[in-house]
């Protein structure tokens, strides 16, 4: 007899159930029952925020080299569950060429993101030649806690393409996963966890949008959202509710899913800039400057 | 003006240069126009309370008319011009304001209540510098931003405030001119003349009808502006509470924000500081322009080894700080701007004493006529202290000590803002330890308040989003497509 697996969220590098106790029926494409997935609650939302906080300062922290690594990492794992992902973007309804090519381009996705993740800094920082003299530079740095609303159209491609770019640039991330397809979301957490990916920096809940979004849109320590296609509604609730510590919100029109999703903004839409003085001394008669 | 220490003679700057109307017009497609309002309100100096002039007040319809002709020099105009073209009238604008910045000097203490030592030095040049240095960004778009298509925005909105009028409307209008879009501006109800001066500017230099529309007014006026459905972009800089008002009546157009808001910002003093030149830093972070400076170092935090020395420091600095008249060459701290935000930061004193904080203020004598404030220092502050906590806006620091580098880091990142901090030590490793954990958009090591037209200024958290200088400040006004 088959074993059938339990899907949970993922809060903290842990795998618990939602602390409501629900759950709702995911069903394949045909409408027959695959799996329950967890219906999380407000208060989940809240423990991944919290999770997600505690992880950002070591992420951030981390050496890009070593963030780069840690998500060549996640490729390599993906590659190796290949066909897990194939059976359940099947079960979803996917044509086999469409499931094998969706998991192949997200499998190039994490590969792309890694390689960018101590190549950014170059491209968007700069050294500005101020007339006093100072040293002057501006640089990115992460913006902290990111609420994602994962694409609504895709199980896989989608949630990676805004997965990646952020926790590559030393985000942590709060995600609402596909809520009709979310099988996908909670497998990639289980690539996530072997993935020398630190418990915390990424957090995917499954349930509904509309429940959760109000939550994480208003949580005063979540500092930004990326939000994937959604209703009208309650792309404009959130984005009321974040204006009380004004969150930095992107609202992303185009599909994530397609080839040309990706690229050094998708990265630099969730970066600060700062700039730092600090000042020259002249020696030797020559005025100091960059 | 009188003070203990010091006996100087009055030094006054000369208003000869100055022309001021007895009554300002809109300025709406490059003509002068009455407002359909029929209204004006009077502009006060407010270092003598006396009228300076009456302004224009726009209501909605004439904000409309300035966005329409806005929006027609943009189509017909201003996006038919290359990037160079554009580039030659920037140009043109830097250097009359640099012919005339011994006027707009003069004219913007007159109006605004701040040091001419700091409008002549400060405010005028860096203004005239913004412009200069913008011009060579218009036909260098591209190179700016490899590999991305990019196009103006169209008609931007901006709402400058009353701390540094020109040069807060140079950080406005020179980027959005340089990126091909043309302006609507209403400047603060209480310093308008510089803005009005500057539209003389743009006739002199023949800028197109409708490229540069200002339109005065209050509140209801910067409302009606972000409210108008055929403005592409709002720019804003002020209040946290009022940018959060934009924020949220942008949502559901497309309207491009970008917010510069307030402050609390942390100066941050070690043991091993060059203390001298650190009181210097802490009266320049703290007094610049009256503490009217939304990055201002009001939060100050010494370490607990040194804080007696800083203190007693601090305070007999503070008995050469000359109070007075905005026009004298000697004053440091000219007058609070208006009667409104006098009220604001008295109130906030009361607060300060009723919170159980040490207040001290140096013993001079201010002027009987205007809005003044001595500079003011509290100590015994508590974290969680209202002073402490919310911004003020006028010459009031308050005084904290620590003894660990993670509690200061914990205390600074410790508000809802995150606009700027100072770091005093003589360790490099430690300053750039610090500005790394610091939430802050601008960290200046030993020194502060600086600005420069190439350096990015803007915030985190409720300090607002966007950079205004620098290559960064050109994305606010330009809509990419990958």
């Amino acid at each position: 007899m088959e074993i059938l697996k339990t899907y949970k969220l993922y809060i903290g590098g842990q795998f618990p159930r939602t602390e409501s106790g629900r759950t709702y029926p995911v069903l394949a494409a045909d409408g027959s029952h695959v799996a329950n997935a967890c219906l999380a609650s407000r208060k989940d939302v809240r423990n991944a925020v919290q999770a997600a906080r505690k992880a950002q300062g070591s992420w951030a922290g981390k050496s890009a080299f070593n963030r780069s690594q840690i998500a060549y990492r996640i490729a390599e794992i993906l590659e190796t569950r290949k066909v897990q992902f194939i059976t359940e973007l099947l079960e979803m309804g996917l044509e086999k060429q469409s499931a094998e090519k969706e998991v192949q381009m997200s499998i190039d996705r994490c590969v792309y993101y890694a390689g960018w993740a101590d190549k950014y800094q170059a491209l968007i920082s700069s050294v500005n030649p101020v007339a006093s003299s100072h040293f002057n530079f501006s640089s990115p740095e992460a913006m902290g806690v990111v609420g994602i609303v994962a694409c609504q159209q895709t199980a896989l491609l989608g949630l990676i393409s805004q997965i990646l770019p952020i926790i590559i640039g030393g985000n942590t991330v709060v995600v609402i996963a596909n809520t009709q397809q979310p099988l996908c979301a909670i497998s990639f957490a289980e690539v996530l966890a072997t993935s020398d990916v630190p418990g915390g920096v990424v957090n995917i809940l499954t349930g509904e949008v509309g429940e959760l979004l109000p939550t994480l849109a208003g949580h005063m320590d979540v500092n930004a959202l990326s939000l994937a296609p959604i209703s009208t509604e309650l792309s404009i609730a959130a984005q009321e509710a974040a204006v009380d510590n004004l969150k930095r919100v992107r609202i992303y029109t185009e599909p994530l899913y397609v080839k040309s999703a990706q690229g050094l903004t998708y990265i630099s839409d969730f970066q600060e800039i700062k700039t730092t003085w600090h000042p020259i001394e002249q020696i030797a008669g020559g005025a100091g400057g960059y | 003006m009188s003070n203990s220490t010091w006996n100087l003679e009055p030094s006054l700057e000369s208003v000869a240069q100055v022309q001021i109307k007895p009554q300002y017009e809109l300025f709406i497609d490059g003509k002068w126009q009455a407002p359909l309002s029929a209204t004006y309100f009077a502009t006060v100096n407010p270092a003598d309370e006396k009228q300076l002039s009456q302004i224009a007040q726009a209501n909605a319809a004439d904000v409309d008319l300035a966005v329409k002709a806005a929006r027609a020099a943009h189509a017909n105009v201003w996006s038919q011009l290359s990037g160079a073209e554009r580039g030659k009238y920037l140009f043109r604008i830097a250097r009359l304001m640099q012919e005339k910045a011994r006027e707009l000097a003069v004219l913007e203490t007159l109006d605004g209540g701040k040091p001419i030592r700091e409008s002549r030095d400060i405010d005028i040049p860096l203004a005239c510098n913004h412009f200069f240095y913008y011009a060579g960004w218009a036909d260098k778009l591209q190179e700016a931003f490899p590999g991305q298509q990019m196009e103006a925005l169209g008609v931007a909105g901006q709402i400058t405030p009353w701390n540094f009028p020109l040069l807060m409307l140079a950080w406005k209008i020179a980027p959005a001119l340089a990126c091909g879009n043309t302006v609507v501006l209403k400047p603060a109800e209480t310093t308008s003349l510089t803005a009005l001066k500057f539209a003389e500017i743009c006739q002199e230099a023949g800028l197109p009808a409708g490229v540069v529309n200002i339109v005065t007014g209050f509140g209801d006026t910067g409302a009606a502006l972000v409210a108008h459905p055929n403005v592409d972009k709002i720019a804003f800089t002020g209040s946290t509470a009022v940018g959060k008002q934009i924020q949220k009546a942008c949502i559901g157009t497309p309207k491009k924000v970008t917010l510069e808001l307030g402050g609390k910002s942390a100066n941050i003093i070690l043991e091993d500081a060059p203390i001298d030149q650190a009181v210097e830093g802490i009266i320049n972070s703290i007094f610049f322009n009256q503490g009217h400076v939304c990055c201002a170092g009001s939060r100050l935090f010494v370490q607990e080894s040194i804080a007696e020395q800083v203190l007693a420091k601090l305070k007999f600095r503070l008995q050469s700080i000359y109070v007075g008249n905005p026009l004298d060459k000697n004053t440091d701290i000219g007058a609070i701007n208006s009667k409104k935000q006098l009220e604001t930061i008295e109130k906030y004193l009361a607060i300060g004493l009723a919170e159980g904080a040490e207040m001290y203020q140096p013993e001079c004598t201010l002027p009987s006529q205007g809005f003044y404030c001595k500079p003011t220092l509290f100590t015994d502050v508590a974290q969680s202290a209202r002073i402490a906590q919310e911004e003020i806006f006028g010459p009031v620091l308050t005084i904290q000590t620590f003894r660990t580098m993670e509690e200061v880091v914990q205390k600074a990142n410790n508000s809802p803002y995150g606009l700027a901090a100072g770091v005093w030590t003589a360790n490099g490793a430690r300053i750039f330890g610090l500005s790394n954990q610091l939430q802050a958009g601008v960290v200046w090591a030993n020194t502060y308040n600086k600005f420069d037209p190439t350096s990015p200024f803007g915030g985190y958290k409720e300090s607002g989003f966007g950079r205004e200088g620098g290559r960064h400040g050109l994305s606010a006004y330009l809509k990419f497509s990958n």
